[in-house]
């Protein structure tokens, strides 16, 4: 199936000489969530810009459904909803009329069942009359939302939808999220919030300095870069490593009362029956074991710090 | 093009005229009133007639278009920096339209707003003195080309405008100067005969000799000339927006 969205090569240079995208590609699947972590200043908001047509791009293409953004942005842009991450709006408007706003200006007819369908869905339609000074900021982070859905997007872009938003809220936007994928719309969301993109996304790419460090399922790359640490605690208290141990990659922790082993998930053998049978050879007694898996957070520093090497 | 495009921003600038129509209304009858009382009364009692038309009523013509060509600046101005500053401009540019449909949406909505205003400053004239409309419908058509040029200037200034003062400048060091020696309050004729020949190079006197014509079938210019003029400066400035979307200038980074 031909990718929903295309990005070939796309490079922007801003006017003062800031490289903010060095030639990304990427191909986004209808109907997918994609997941762009990066630090802050990694591009994300630029390609973004980029592709819904508010930054012009210094090379490059992308296309939406076939659709080139520069040459058919008609066709282009109108299958693109946008919510962008500062809170742009005008304050003295009734939140119904500046949603109305945006589905007009996307040439569509009006039709406020529509209208009332998707504030209900986002708790606002009894703020429909408010004006939106009067709301709160999760509220008017809704409000984007409620514009960028008003003229029926088949991709939507949320760029850091989440970013000073409270647990509640943001728990509300996930399922918004999984409720519009289910619809079929593919989304786009860019986060510094890893558990976020742990929680919703089906593919993760890691933006930093302009460049696309990789793009994987997100199973796969924690599967993948995921290692996992198996922590026993011991009975007694030892100095250091017994000597019959130190081949294992075995770490003493808790001033002695624990040892730490780190070991790959994805090889054949782990190695957890040999060091549990070279334990009890020593002699050694167990009080517990625990395993952690490392979080997509650990994964994520390791790879900027990879790319910045 | 799409008219749901135009009508979306012409309905939602209206609704912000609407909101404050009070003031809207209240303030170019306040003025025009003052206007009669200073230069009607004060100047009007030693110039009885201009070329046989009453001084009151030969300011009327210059008074409407004084308030017009402001009103259309600053509206036109105004709607198209605003979301620029408040950063809701995002949604234009990511709409599916052109330039056409923004800039038809906007100043269409501030040119209605000047001809509301220029509509209510001539009921108000029509209280202190009598007027007669010699050419009606090139009065219209003088107004509503008026309206859309200068709502088209206007456009072309809210774009430029980095900050509030900027937004100003203009209006204030330019265009005012030109509508008040346009010959608003006097008539070519009157000044010496090195200033006559001067006073061609400013546009505005070509609008006011062109809009007096239409109400006393008298003017400075031939009306066929103030007729090009006021289509050129129509056509200069839809160039200049068009430019400006084609580029991105001080709208895409």
């Amino acid at each position: 199936m031909a990718p929903i969205l295309r990005i070939s090569n796309l490079k922007k240079t801003y006017k003062g000489g800031f490289e903010a995208l060095k030639g990304v590609d990427l191909d986004i699947r209808e109907g997918e969530i994609l997941a762009l972590l990066g630090p802050n200043g990694a591009g994300k908001t630029t390609l973004i810009s980029t592709i819904c047509g508010i930054t012009v791009p210094t090379s490059g293409s992308v296309t939406v459904n076939g659709f080139d953004t520069l040459t058919q942005y008609r066709q282009a842009r109108a299958m693109i909803g946008l919510v962008p991450q500062e809170i742009n709006l005008e304050p003295f408007e009734k939140v119904i009329n500046t949603v109305a706003l945006t589905r007009g200006l996307f040439g569509k007819r009006r039709d406020d069942a529509l209208l009332e369908r998707i504030l209900r869905r986002l708790s606002l339609w009894d703020k429909k009359d408010s004006r939106i000074r009067e709301l709160s900021g999760g509220m008017k982070r809704r409000v984007l939302i409620a514009k960028a859905l008003s003229h029926e997007p088949r991709v939507l872009f949320l760029d850091e939808p989440t970013a000073g938003v409270d647990v509640d809220l943001r728990k509300d936007m996930w399922n918004i999220v999984s409720e519009l994928k289910a619809e079929g719309v593919t989304v786009i969301l860019t986060t510094h919030y890893i558990e976020e993109a742990e929680a919703i996304s089906d593919r993760v790419g890691v933006i930093s300095e302009g460049r696309l460090l990789l793009v994987e399922e997100k199973n796969a790359l924690m599967a993948r870069m995921g290692r996992k640490q198996l922590t026993i605690e011991l009975r007694e208290k030892i100095a250091a490593v017994p000597p019959g141990l130190t081949d294992l990659d075995l770490e003493l922790a808790g001033d002695g009362m624990s040892l730490v082993y780190t070991y790959d998930t994805q090889k054949e053998r782990t190695g957890i029956t040999a060091l549990l049978a070279a334990l009890s050879r020593e002699g050694i007694t167990l009080r517990d074991l625990s395993t952690r898996q490392s979080s997509l957070e650990e994964i994520f520093v390791g790879l900027v710090k990879e790319g910045a090497a | 093009m799409t008219l749901r495009a135009i009508w979306a921003i012409y309905r939602y600038e209206m609704t912000r005229f609407f909101r404050t129509l009070l003031q809207s209304f209240v303030s170019p009858v306040i003025s025009t009133s003052l206007y009669f009382v200073v230069f009607g009364t004060a100047i009007g009692s030693r110039i009885q007639q201009v070329e046989g038309v009453s001084y009151g009523a030969f300011i009327v013509p210059g008074l409407i278009m004084l308030s017009v060509i402001m009103q259309s600046i600053s509206n036109a101005s105004f709607g198209i920096y605003f979301p620029k500053f408040i950063g809701t401009v995002y949604e234009l540019l990511s709409a599916p339209v052109s330039f056409l449909e923004i800039v038809a949406g906007y100043v269409g909505a501030a040119a209605t707003k000047a001809l509301f205003i220029g509509v209510v400053i001539l009921g108000t004239a029509s209280l202190f003195v009598d007027l007669t409309i010699a050419h009606p419908f090139a009065m219209v058509a003088f107004l509503v080309l008026t309206c859309i040029s200068f709502s088209l200037l206007g456009f072309i200034i809210g774009l430029w405008a980095g900050n509030f003062e900027q937004l100003q400048l203009v209006p204030l060091l330019i265009v005012t100067p030109l509508v008040f020696l346009g010959g608003s309050f006097y008539s070519i004729s009157m000044l010496p005969e090195i200033w006559q020949k001067i006073t061609l190079f400013n546009p505005v006197v070509y609008l006011i000799s062109g809009f007096r014509w239409a109400f006393f079938d008298m003017a400075d210019v031939p009306v066929g000339i103030s007729l090009v003029a006021i289509a050129g400066f129509t056509a200069l400035c839809l160039a200049i927006v068009w430019w400006i979307f084609r580029t991105g200038w001080r709208l895409r980074d």
